[in-house]
């Protein structure tokens, strides 16, 4: 990877409809992995929302963006940190969610887990080890 | 709002010719639009528009023209996932070129 590769966090803490920052995130976050940065996403807050499994917007007259979370492996994001302390607040479990994997093109394309369940102060580490953090 | 004919029908385009609605997109509109661009569409090429428009269908986006080759790779085999063998075909850019035949919006992170 070239020298000027920085670490680059996307923080959703928002309810995914609403409002729109969950999709311009995502967004974002998709132009992004353009560059061949290391891109890391998470979601805390009503963040956690966004990945919740059998979104259902007909009734609001919005896109159902929810399907391209599962992309996220391929254009690869891989590390996809999701708070617990906010899942346990909103009485979710990480089997409420979307499971979100990438592709190992190294090991025959093996499934992995691309969703690590870390709480608020492992979170906190990882954010510092950041070099650029944007807030949605 | 500009527009293309295409066996008898018209289809309405943004201003770089991409589809406005692509509920509306049909071979013959893919077609033409290729013969715009002084290209004949070949079976190598439905292999890719059809991948592309299977892609949107799961996903609600169209992919990046790298993670367009890696997935084409996968699917398609390694003699066709590289960027040499996806431009032959497409040579305005596989993900812009190609997505455009497929009546996909733009890709994201296509700058």
């Amino acid at each position: 990877m070239a020298e000027e590769t920085k670490k680059f966090m996307y923080i959703n803490r928002k309810a995914p409809y609403g409002t729109i920052y969950a999709w311009e995130a995502l967004e974002v976050v998709l132009i992004g992995a353009a560059f061949e940065q290391d891109v890391s996403v998470a979601f805390m807050d009503d963040g956690v929302y966004q990945l919740a499994k059998g979104q259902d917007t007909s009734g609001i007259g919005m896109k159902n963006f929810s399907p391209t979370y599962a992309a996220l492996g391929d254009f690869e994001i891989t590390k996809i940190y999701v708070e617990k302390e906010s899942l346990e607040e909103r009485g979710l479990t990480l089997d409420d969610l979307q499971h979100l994997v990438w592709e190992d093109e190294d090991e025959d394309w093996a499934e992995k887990d691309s969703i690590r369940l870390v709480s608020r102060a492992e979170l906190g580490e990882v954010l510092a080890g950041q070099d650029v953090l944007f807030n949605f | 709002m500009s527009s293309i004919e295409a066996n008898g029908k018209t289809y309405e385009t943004d201003e770089e010719g991409y589809l406005a609605d692509l509920n509306t997109w049909d071979k013959d509109v893919a077609a033409v639009m290729a013969n715009i661009d002084d290209c004949e569409l070949t079976d190598s090429h439905w292999e890719v528009i059809n991948f592309l428009r299977e892609y949107y269908e799961e996903y609600q986006i169209a992919p990046a023209v790298r993670v367009l080759t890696k997935a084409i790779g996968k699917k398609l085999g390694k003699d066709k996932g590289n960027s040499k063998y996806l431009y032959e075909l497409f040579p305005y850019g596989p993900a812009k070129q190609a997505c455009k035949y497929a009546g996909l919006p733009k890709p994201t992170g296509c700058v």
